[in-house]
């Protein structure tokens, strides 16, 4: 898979670059339980021919993707490396669903939350039942969501699933953790994804048309959710004190790892009002509720007012600011260690406007695409990475 | 010497999913020695019907949870009791589960927040339909009587 992933990043590159021009690599995969091979970071440099060169993997929950593209970013900003390649891959038809369950919530913490109720859907339902209570967030905003991310990935061949859905299927979808249902969480995925990242001269030489990295940043928060804060909101450049004078954050309903890596991204690439200032997001929509919540981390609105942008189709393929034109994780599944990669392939391509080349059809081409954000995230908000990518 | 070595035969065979590519099944399993090192007292707490928090002797901000060290000021802790009764300040119902835990479904998962406590405690709800489950609910701690050294030994009920 992750052979695959390459050649067609090499093919893509008219053949300027091959294999000898890469210093090094950064390979991510979630689970070693799912691989039942320690190391499978070693066999993908040996597979792929790299080997004797440098290599690290890179884990960090459903993060792990965004994680890697940081640190292969960060392999060629130190001057490390002229051209590092950042590989993903999880393979996660090794075992049934319920036991891939068990594997993920394994990342939760095994002593006090795993022995309860061990399971992810559980922590974001119970994470967006407090958003409901908080906001007057509804089952009706989440599964627009759904329907929005599915009926987007409908025009990309790269997704697991191609399913043009309507509110009421996803309403009907059935609960898997009250409120959320079939189709507004992602399914077990098997996928891979490359990215080339390259110093500016390396990018003249071997791309057309590269695209340039201009903001990173990541945040953290406690293992269990159980212990988060109820504090303050850190503010955006664009938000005031008074906006949220009787909202206790992040609690269990928003992510501040997540509002942490948007500050850290928008400060070092110049962003001051997001909505304005970005053309597009791939975001991480391991869950529809996730997707609402991540709108007001990242600032596209307050925080309480996820519902409305929805509901005002902001984030549709027409909208001010489409999000996950791709299909998202809720259709494109969410194969962990290539998911964060994959978002950044798409958000290449968009700013590129090459979609068309790529997908076959140019539907979900975002029209004058300059700049994009995209953003992997961990269990319950455990990691967030933010990057934002400009067309140069 | 044996001119003509030869490894025995295995004759109970392998399931085979599918043939190209070559999927077979394949088992693991393993026995941990698990430790709770510092998070022995609370294990210890649940045996004698108590719930302990941590309370930190620094800045006094109060988990529900074990933590040695304060993660605002890095200041120690201690241990406190937490009230046997609570609210609940998030919930679901799981109809579908890890593998563990598909024999339990549907089950409920709760949040309690405790009076004068800073964070909360993740916990099971048993005997409320979700109908009748919101948040604020009022909820009180009970307790395996045979401890099994887990987390598990305390669930939670409506409380009045």
């Amino acid at each position: 898979m992750v052979q695959e992933a390459l050649d067609y990043a090499l093919h893509d590159l008219g053949g300027k670059l091959s294999v000898r021009d890469i210093d090094g690599s950064v390979i991510s995969y979630f689970s070693d339980h799912f691989t039942r091979q320690l190391k499978a970071g070693a066999m993908v440099q040996d597979f792929v021919g790299l080997c004797p060169k440098p290599h690290v993997r890179i884990e960090g929950g459903g993060a792990t993707g965004g994680l890697c593209f940081q640190q292969a970013w960060e392999s060629v900003a130190s001057g490390r490396y002229d051209v590092a390649a950042a590989m993903g891959f999880e393979t996660m038809s090794h075992v049934e669903t319920a036991k891939g369950n068990e594997f993920i919530a394994l990342a939760s913490d095994t002593n006090f939350d795993f022995p309860v109720g061990g399971y992810y859907n559980g922590y974001y339902a119970m994470m967006v039942v407090r958003h409901m209570h908080e906001f007057g967030t509804t089952e009706e905003q989440l599964a627009r969501i759904a329907v929005k991310n599915h009926n987007n990935a409908c025009h990309n061949p790269y997704a697991q699933e191609h399913l043009a859905l309507t509110v009421e299927d996803v309403m009907k979808s059935g609960y898997i953790a009250w409120p959320l249902k079939r189709h507004d969480i992602c399914t077990m995925s098997d996928g891979a994804a490359v990215c080339l990242l390259a110093s500016e001269k390396a990018a003249e030489k071997f791309c057309k048309n590269p695209i340039r990295i201009t903001g990173i940043g990541a945040g953290s928060d406690c293992m269990r959710f159980a212990d988060r804060p109820h504090g303050k909101v850190p503010l955006l450049p664009h938000e005031r004190e008074k906006d949220y004078k009787k909202l206790k954050y992040p609690g269990v309903h928003s992510f501040r790892a997540g509002r942490t890596a948007a500050i850290l991204a928008y400060k070092m690439a110049g962003i001051t009002n997001p909505l304005e200032e970005l053309d597009v997001i791939e975001l991480h929509d391991a869950y529809s509720s996730s997707e609402l919540q991540t709108y007001e981390d990242l600032g596209l609105c307050k925080y309480g007012e996820g519902g409305r942008f929805i509901d005002e189709g902001r984030s549709t393929l027409s909208g001010q600011l489409p999000v996950n034109p791709s299909g998202g994780l809720l259709a494109c599944g969410h194969p962990v260690g290539a998911t964060g990669l994959m978002q950044a392939v798409c958000m290449f391509w968009q700013l590129q406007r090459s979609i068309k080349t790529h997908f076959g059809n140019g539907k979900l081409q975002v029209k004058k695409a300059k700049r994009g954000l995209i953003h992997s995230h961990a269990g319950t908000g455990t990691y967030v990475t933010c990057s934002i990518m400009e067309r140069p | 010497m044996n001119k003509d070595p030869k490894l025995p035969e295995i004759d109970r065979g392998t399931e085979v999913f599918s043939v190209d590519p070559l999927i077979v099944r394949d088992h693991f399993e393993v026995e941990y020695i698990h430790s709770f090192k510092q998070d022995t007292p609370f294990f210890h707490g649940l045996s004698k019907k108590k719930i302990l928090g941590s309370h930190c002797r620094k800045c006094r901000y109060k988990y529900a949870t074990p933590r040695t060290r304060c993660m605002y000021c890095s200041g120690p802790t201690e241990w406190f009791e937490l009230p046997s009764e609570g609210r609940v300040h998030s919930w679901t119902v799981c109809y579908y589960a890890a593998e563990e835990f598909l024999k339990d479904v549907p089950f409920t998962l709760i949040l309690v927040e405790f009076n004068g406590v800073d964070t909360l405690f993740l916990s099971r709800l048993i005997g409320v339909e979700r109908e009748d489950t919101h948040i604020g609910m009022k909820v009180r701690s009970k307790f395996r009587r045979k401890a099994t050294w887990s987390v598990r030994d305390v669930y939670f009920v409506r409380a009045g």
